[in-house]
């Protein structure tokens, strides 16, 4: 589950890199412009071929490491690739689903989420090896042994309907973030109001931050009927208004002309409502 | 009476209690209760606060000078509220607050709630001499702002030029910027808000 981007600070903290300098730097001999360089190149979505090739290659690196022997580079490289558009990077992003490090396959799997590439559902369900009862914590570490939120969700992007049977027992792992990953590819396969349902009631819950979680993913899949409850949700209005957003967005979509339905004209209601 | 509610809301200790204190206080439409539901913004409980902007809304004129004067610099969350309140009141007398919030704070929630409230100002309180002059301003930020880099400053600059595009003269200009808009926003959110405005200008 990615963070809900609602920054109440402008971040026009514009960092001193032109998309030249970024290029060559994410091949320079000082790890820490390449890292930098591969983070930048994503933000502001430099989408140009040279960059797409630079940071698939990027993704073999082996000179940037961690004491946990993590891959900072790679993850960075693998988040950049996802809002690149260029589906050119899928095979690469496959191949880390394998990568040793737990943050570069969650990396991997958002940003083939984001490409919404069929190629990618074999190893996807892969990491779902098991089920429900493989799905541990990692003694000492703050993350499950999969990244199955990330995994989850991009099968329910990408239209996995084949991953239906292995993606609803997750309905019940005992981490909400996971439930909640799993009630929002369900939707996504399946339609079912009972899904979109699960991640409303969410809303309830008294902790803010799956508050705000359960809005990200009402918005990204559009659930038309959660409309009233998320404009009273008790979260920051900035997390709502993206929440609605989604929602609109959803309205609007396959229109080649838009064209304003009863529907969005309600959700622009309540979006000014909370302006 | 209303001292009692407002020792009410100073001495709840539980965020319940709060909402059920303010929403009290704020029902009593007393012109004492003023600087209590102002202070409420500051707490870090929406639900208080946003009664608390209803109670205030309520009270209208009468709670502009204190809310123009107490505007929290160092909590924008609480300044949030007090722009909501003030957009709302529509008192020309905040055109100042707001033209500033709405054009440099640096809190998008800030910002929105000033863009919205700057189409909504009761102009005919303004003298004939003032009201051209405050009007272009108001036009020429929400313009500006139409530009922002953030889809929901937009947003709201578009709610603020439909409403200020009640004034006939403002009406070509506004117009044309939706045109614009429609043409070169890459956010169908933004769009679509154009649109709406649009069949209501």
């Amino acid at each position: 589950m990615i963070e809900p981007s609602a920054e109440e600070y402008s971040t026009d903290n514009a960092p001193p890199l032109t998309p030249q300098q970024a290029i060559v730097n994410l091949q320079s001999s000082d790890l820490s412009l390449r890292y930098y360089a591969a983070w930048w190149l994503g933000k502001f979505r430099v989408n140009n071929p040279e960059v797409v090739d630079t940071l698939i290659a990027a993704l073999d690196d082996e000179a940037d490491r961690t004491e946990l022997g993590g891959y900072p580079l790679r993850r960075n490289a693998a988040r950049a690739l996802g809002k690149l558009s260029d589906n050119r990077a899928v095979p690469g992003l496959i191949k880390c689903l394998e990568c040793s490090d737990f943050y570069v396959r969650e990396a991997a799997a958002q940003s083939l989420e984001m490409l919404g590439d069929a190629r990618a559902i074999p190893a996807l369900l892969k990491l779902l090896d098991g089920g429900v009862a493989a799905a541990i914590q990692i003694p000492g570490r703050p993350h499950l042994i999969q990244p199955y939120e990330a995994v989850l969700e991009a099968l329910g992007a990408i239209g996995a309907t084949v991953a239906i049977d292995m993606i609803q027992p997750f309905l019940e792992h005992p981490v909400i973030r996971v439930q909640c990953a799993a009630a929002r590819a369900m939707y996504q396969l399946t339609n079912e109001p009972e899904y979109g349902e699960r991640l409303v009631q969410v809303l309830q819950n008294s902790d803010l931050k799956l508050r705000r979680m359960a809005l990200s993913d009402l918005g990204a899949i559009g659930y038309m009927k959660a409309a009233d409850t998320i404009a009273i949700a008790a979260v920051e209005n900035s997390f709502k208004l993206i929440a609605l957003k989604g929602l609109l967005e959803h309205q609007l979509k396959g229109e080649e002309t838009l064209t304003l339905n009863d529907n969005a004209i309600k959700l622009m209601q309540l979006m000014d409502s909370l302006l | 009476m209303t001292k009692e509610l407002i020792r009410a809301v100073e001495s709840a200790d539980s965020p319940a209690l709060m909402v059920a204190a303010v929403q009290k206080l704020a029902r009593a439409k007393d012109e004492a209760a003023i600087p209590t539901l102002i202070a409420v913004f500051g707490y870090n409980n929406p639900t208080a606060a946003v009664a608390a902007v209803a109670g205030l809304v309520e009270l209208g004129y009468l709670a502009v000078p204190q809310l123009l004067s107490q505007i929290d610099d160092y909590n924008y969350g609480a300044r949030a509220y007090s722009i909501r309140a003030l957009s709302a009141i529509a008192d020309p007398r905040a055109i100042e607050i707001l033209l500033s919030a709405a054009a440099t704070d640096f809190a998008p929630s800030v910002r929105r709630a000033a863009a919205k409230g700057l189409g909504n100002l009761h102009w005919h309180q303004l003298n004939d001499q003032d009201r051209p002059s405050a009007l272009s301003r108001c036009l020429e930020t929400l313009l500006n702002i139409s530009t922002d880099s953030d889809w929901s400053i937009r947003y709201a600059a578009v709610v603020g030029l439909q409403a200020l595009a009640k004034i006939p003269d403002l009406r070509s200009p506004i117009q044309a910027r939706f045109k614009e808009m429609l043409f070169t926003d890459t956010q169908k959110a933004v769009c679509a808000r154009v649109q709406l405005a649009q069949l209501k200008v």
